[in-house]
This record gives structure tokens, C-alpha cells and sequence, in this order.
């Protein structure tokens, strides 16, 4: 007769060998909040796919950078790409390099409040410039009227809204500044969070578009899934082929396309691109990932992630509002991901 | 230290350890309270040294400097602090001086003069109020205040008083007025609740002598009730000046996040709290991450500077009063 103990005991084997016997790996991850839903929505469907447990906190590119520099988290995330300073402090803090994966594409587009304007209005280079430095002051300034004929722009003066904090869109905005106007790259420069000549800071998209609606004659900077979820009223940007240009997924797309070469280590601004249908302010977000994991399944799982990112995972994207990545990029990348150990 | 005055069976002189003083409760509690006292202090050592260790890279760069210049320029590592302090005192100075009247006269109301009930129910609800969270009071701000602020104060307040500097310039309601308003409504119930408390304390033989004596109501209250409960209703005042100071979510929704100078009180600002908060998290690179926690360090600092500043005055001006 058996006794309950070798009973138990055969039940439990019976149950230990009904269940796979691979454990599954976690994957810590911190970073960009511009990417965090799809990347939210990625790893809730990886999570059958691959085996893999993996966690994301949107705490902002700063910190995505700082985290996995110092190596307590398993991957990062970024709007901006890593400067050379970051990725030799990287490399000395961890004795080997860390690879950016650009995973999807995103936009920022100029959103504004003006009294009797209900359509669309068109802004040069010169005239975004120009407002954002401070040196236009009034939204009937000939560099704006110019560009907007059939509509009549009032005496009104312009407010500028931008970011209270360090965000990813302020620095594709910066970028985008910089490239178009040499006074605004010599007297503020790109980065996260800068000095502005003019206006007020608002908190998140939500801050700047909630103010923007309460004050007549301002002008602000969103995200373009922000703008279109909210049905904000937004611009044309004329492109550096002269074309004035809506946001939205086909031009952004275009912008990554338009691009001439992707560099190995895909560190690349692609703000004031050229070429038909293309958006200028557009920005690619990118995924940190180290060159090489001392624990090798959490390697593996990682680069069996990314490949199902670039790839099946690109699928899910434009649901979500991102733009996919182009497919020249998606091939470069599958060799880098091959380099990881 | 303690004397050692538990009877004790069997105390041997010289003999008498750690344990043998301990049998009595009143040395037990005495010491766990005291661990307690002494955590709390540890706690803001602690804070003052991380503090202090992690701004070392600021202070070397810019030393007092920092409390003087006023460019902030994360990008091109220039950083002085002086906008914010700024922004920090007159917002708080703004808010203490329309909190206080009317904090202080609402306590009057509700513990002299109100009927009882009335009073339990308003007390109730005002002190509510102290519970909100900040980032309400924020959305408060932003989607009620500003509205009300634009419409009905401003203009009024730029047709008779717009020649002065203090309110010249456009309004586009982020500003220092409304960030003031927005923390005198959060400090409010904090001065309510605890200065009725303490007027309600005093004692009634004082009030009855007084109106023995033919003083009325008023007279009393002014009089004899108020000073006899000034010392906690400074206290109070203090208590809304500290959150006043260190207050973040609020203040950065409707203060405008500009770095600034300017005397208007229309003007968009900001404050020591606020900065650190927006840019935090972003920031990379050890100067500016460096320079953030500098500002917290003066913060900390202004506060007790406020705070000594303020109680010096009390000793100085209750001198004056004829004590018994």
C-alpha cells in the first residue's frame, strides 16, 4: 500500500513534468516614455513568443542613459541618440561597447492656437526659427504671412510654449532649429532641455496643449501621435525640397527613407531631410543595448527580442501611430544584432 | 546622564550595569524615545550630507557664485540659481500675505464667533482641503484659476495698479500672481485648522475676566485671546510658509517654467522646487545633474534661513510685551 508521502510526492513529479522545463528569463529595461506604448505593447506580445519576461519603466531618456550606463538595467531607451562623451563614458564604466537599435520612428509638429484661424497654416524654416528665438514677435510678420496668402493672419502677439522638462520631442525640435537656423545653433543648441530665449514652459503634451488652448495666439511643439489622438490643429513644414509637408506616417516614414546612409552605428538625425513627401522634423528612437551580457541567456533573449522588433514586431506599429522603419535599416540592423554576445 | 534613582532589591553600589538601570520604565522609555528623537535628527544629517556630497562638482565650478548669477543653460553648462530662489520667495511671500489675513480671520471666525455647529462643519471641510493632493490643486489651477485669474482679476488689477512695475507687461496666465494664489488656497487650511485650535485653548477664565471687566467681543478677542495664542499661531504660519516653499506640482503647472528676473508679478517664473522637478530626471552629465541637487541644498538652506529669520523677529517683538 503506498503511503500519502510517495502519493504526494509522484503527484508533484507528475506536475513538475507537465510544465516546460526552460525557466524563463526577465529582461529589466528603463528609458524613453515617446516609445513606451508600443514598446509596452511588444513585450506584452514577445512575452509567448520568446519566453521572455520583460519589464520597461518610461523614466525619460536621461535616465534611460544613466541606468544603463551604470548597469542597472538590461537595456535603455532614447529619442536622442548618444552623444560620443556618453558612449565612452559607456565604455569606460563597462569595458565594452553598447549598440543603438533604431525600433521605430516618430515626429514633432507644430501646434497652435490663433484667433480666426480655423484651416491649415504653412511655416518655413525661417518663420519656426524666427518664433521659438524670439525675433518674431506678431503672427501677421511677413515671414508667416508669406507662406499662408489666402489666410488672414491678426495683430496678435505670439506666445511660445515649450517644454518645462527634458524630453525627447524638445530635443528633435532643437535639432531640427539648429540645422535650419545658424543664430539659433550658435545661441542655444540641441540637447533635452535647453536655455529658450522666449516663452514658457509647460509639463508633458498635456501641459503645452492645455495651455495652448486657454491662450489665445500660441504656438507650441508636440509629438505627432499626441496631435492626432488629441485632433489638435497642426502645420505644414516646408522641407528642404521646398515642399510644405503634413505630418503624419507615410512623411515620416519617408524622412528615415530619404536618408542617404545610415551610418554602422546608426547614430543619425534626420531632421530638414529633402525628397517628396518628406517630414522635416521627423527622429528615429532608438533601444541601448550592450555589446555583451555576462549572463548569455539574457543575450540570447535580448536578440531573439530585437529580431522580432525589427521585424514581426513592425507590424504592430502603425496602429499605434509610430511609422516602421525603413527595410534598409531593418537589414543593417540584423547584422548588428549578430554582434551581440 | 540619567540619576540613578530606581529602588532597586539589590543595588550594589559600582555594580549597577546597563541592565540593572534599565528595569524601570521610566529609563526604558526615556531612551526609546530619545532613539527616536535621534532618528529623525540622523535622518536630515543624512539628507544634508548626500545632499552636499552630490553638489560637490557644482560647488567647485561656480562656488557662491551660483546663489548670484542668473543664466540657466543646461546645454552649455552655465548654472545660477538666482531666478529660482527669486521665484521661490515671491511666490511664498505672495501667498503668505493673502493666506495669513485671511487663515487667521477665518480661525477667528470659526472659535469665537460662529455657532458651534457651523463651526464643527466648516472646520471639517476646510480641513479636507489640507488632505488634496498637490497636483489637483494644480489642475485646479490650470483649468479654473487661470480662466478666473485672466478674466476677472487681471484687468482690473492692469487698469488701475499697470503703470507700476509690479504688474505691467502682457498676462498669459502662468505667472507668479497665479502661482501665489494657487499656494495661498493649499496653505489656507493649514493655518485655519491650527490657529483655531489654538484660539479655542485659551483658556476661558481669560475671555470671562475680560468681559467682566466691560471689553466686548471684539475687544476681547483682539486683545486678550489673540496674543495669548500668538505663539501657535505663528507656529502655524510657519508650518504654511514650509510648504509653501518647498511646494512642486502646483507650482510648476502655473508658474510658467521661465527662468526669470523681472519684477511683474505677471510675468511667467519659476521656482527652486520646479526646476528640480522638470528637469531631473533628463538630466545627464555630472554638472548639471550636480547643479540640480546644488539648488535643492539652497532651498533647504533658504527654508531655514526663513525660518530662523522669522522666529528672531517673534523673540524680538514678544520682548516687547509686558509679561506676568
Amino acid at each position: 500500500m503506498e503511503t500519502s508521502v510517495s502519493t504526494l510526492l509522484r503527484s508533484f513529479g507528475a506536475l513538475a513534468l507537465a510544465f516546460p522545463l526552460t525557466a524563463q528569463v526577465g529582461l529589466t529595461g528603463a528609458g524613453a516614455t515617446f516609445p513606451a506604448p508600443i514598446y509596452q505593447k511588444w513585450f506584452a506580445a514577445y512575452q509567448s513568443v520568446g519566453n521572455v519576461q520583460i519589464n520597461y519603466q518610461p523614466i525619460g531618456s536621461g535616465g534611460g542613459i544613466k541606468a544603463i550606463t551604470e548597469g542597472t538595467v538590461d537595456f535603455g531607451a532614447s529619442d536622442a541618440a548618444l552623444t560620443d562623451a556618453q558612449l565612452a563614458a559607456y565604455k569606460t564604466k563597462n569595458g565594452h561597447d553598447v549598440f543603438l537599435f533604431p525600433t521605430v520612428l516618430g515626429a514633432a509638429v507644430p501646434t497652435y492656437n490663433v484667433p480666426g484661424v480655423t484651416g491649415q497654416l504653412n511655416f518655413t524654416p525661417q518663420a519656426l526659427a524666427g518664433i521659438f528665438l524670439g525675433t518674431i514677435k506678431k503672427w501677421n510678420d511677413p515671414e508667416i504671412a508669406k507662406a499662408n496668402p489666402k489666410v488672414s493672419l491678426p495683430d496678435k502677439d505670439v506666445l511660445v510654449i515649450h517644454r518645462a522638462e527634458g524630453s525627447g520631442t524638445t530635443y528633435c525640435w532643437t535639432d531640427y532649429l539648429s540645422k535650419v537656423s545658424p543664430e539659433w545653433k550658435s545661441k542655444v543648441g540641441t540637447n533635452a532641455s535647453v536655455e529658450w530665449p522666449t516663452g514658457v514652459g509647460a509639463k508633458g503634451n498635456d501641459g503645452v496643449a492645455g495651455l495652448l488652448k486657454q491662450q489665445e495666439g500660441s504656438i507650441g511643439y508636440v509629438e505627432l501621435i499626441y496631435a492626432v489622438k488629441n485632433q489638435l490643429p497642426y502645420g505644414k513644414v516646408k522641407n528642404k525640397s521646398g515642399e510644405f509637408v503634413k505630418a503624419e506616417l507615410k512623411s515620416v516614414t519617408a524622412a528615415a527613407a530619404a536618408m542617404k546612409d545610415m551610418p554602422a552605428d546608426f547614430r543619425v538625425s534626420i531632421v530638414d531631410g529633402s525628397g517628396p513627401g518628406v517630414y522635416p522634423i521627423s527622429t528615429f528612437t532608438w533601444l541601448l543595448v550592450p555589446a555583451h551580457y555576462s549572463d548569455s541567456a539574457k543575450g540570447q533573449a535580448m536578440k531573439g527580442f530585437l529580431k522580432w522588433a525589427i521585424s514581426k514586431g513592425q507590424d504592430q506599429v502603425e496602429s499605434l501611430e509610430y511609422a516602421k522603419l525603413p527595410k534598409t535599416v531593418v537589414a543593417q540592423e540584423e547584422k548588428q544584432i549578430a554582434k551581440i554576445q | 546622564m540619567a540619576s540613578s534613582t530606581i529602588a532597586s532589591p539589590v543595588s550594589r553600589p559600582g555594580n549597577e550595569g546597563l541592565l540593572a538601570r534599565l528595569r524601570g520604565a521610566d529609563q526604558v522609555s526615556y531612551l526609546v524615545t530619545l532613539a527616536c528623537a535621534a532618528a529623525i535628527f540622523v535622518v536630515v544629517a543624512l539628507i544634508v550630507q548626500e545632499l552636499w556630497t552630490n553638489s560637490q562638482p557644482a560647488i567647485k565650478a561656480f562656488g557662491w557664485s551660483f546663489l548670484w548669477t542668473s543664466r540657466w543653460d543646461p546645454n552649455g553648462g552655465h548654472f545660477g540659481a538666482l531666478p529660482f530662489i527669486y521665484g521661490t520667495c515671491v511666490t511664498s511671500a505672495l501667498a503668505l500675505l493673502i493666506a495669513v489675513p485671511l487663515g487667521v480671520a477665518s480661525a477667528i471666525f470659526l472659535a469665537e464667533m460662529a455657532p458651534p455647529k457651523l463651526s464643527n462643519l466648516l472646520t471639517f471641510l476646510i480641513e479636507l482641503l489640507a488632505a488634496v493632493p498637490s497636483v489637483i490643486y494644480g489642475l485646479l489651477g490650470i483649468f479654473v484659476l487661470l480662466p478666473l485669474i485672466r478674466s476677472y482679476v487681471v484687468p482690473p488689477l492692469k487698469g488701475a495698479l499697470g503703470f507700476t512695475p509690479l504688474f505691467e507687461g502682457n498676462f498669459y496666465g502662468v505667472s507668479f500672481l497665479s502661482a501665489g494664489l494657487v499656494l495661498a488656497v493649499m496653505i489656507v487650511p493649514f493655518i485655519v485648522s491650527v490657529s483655531r485650535e489654538v484660539l479655542l485653548a485659551v483658556p476661558a477664565e481669560q475671555r470671562e475676566a475680560a468681559l467682566a471687566l466691560g471689553a466686548t467681543k471684539w475687544e476681547t478677542t483682539w486683545d486678550i485671546v489673540l496674543p495669548n495664542a500668538r505663539s501657535g499661531i505663528f507656529g502655524s504660519i510657519f508650518l504654511a510658509l514650509a510648504r509653501a516653499l518647498g511646494e512642486t506640482m502646483a507650482v510648476t503647472m502655473v508658474i510658467g517654467n521661465t527662468p526669470t528676473l523681472k519684477a511683474s508679478l505677471l510675468s511667467p517664473g519659476y521656482s527652486i522646487a520646479a526646476v528640480i522637478a522638470n528637469e531631473f530626471a533628463e538630466a545627464s552629465g555630472d554638472l548639471y545633474v550636480s547643479s540640480l541637487i546644488l539648488a535643492g541644498l539652497v532651498l533647504f538652506g533658504l527654508t531655514i534661513a526663513i525660518n530662523a529669520l522669522a522666529r528672531i523677529l517673534i523673540l524680538a517683538t514678544s520682548q516687547r510685551v509686558a509679561t506676568p
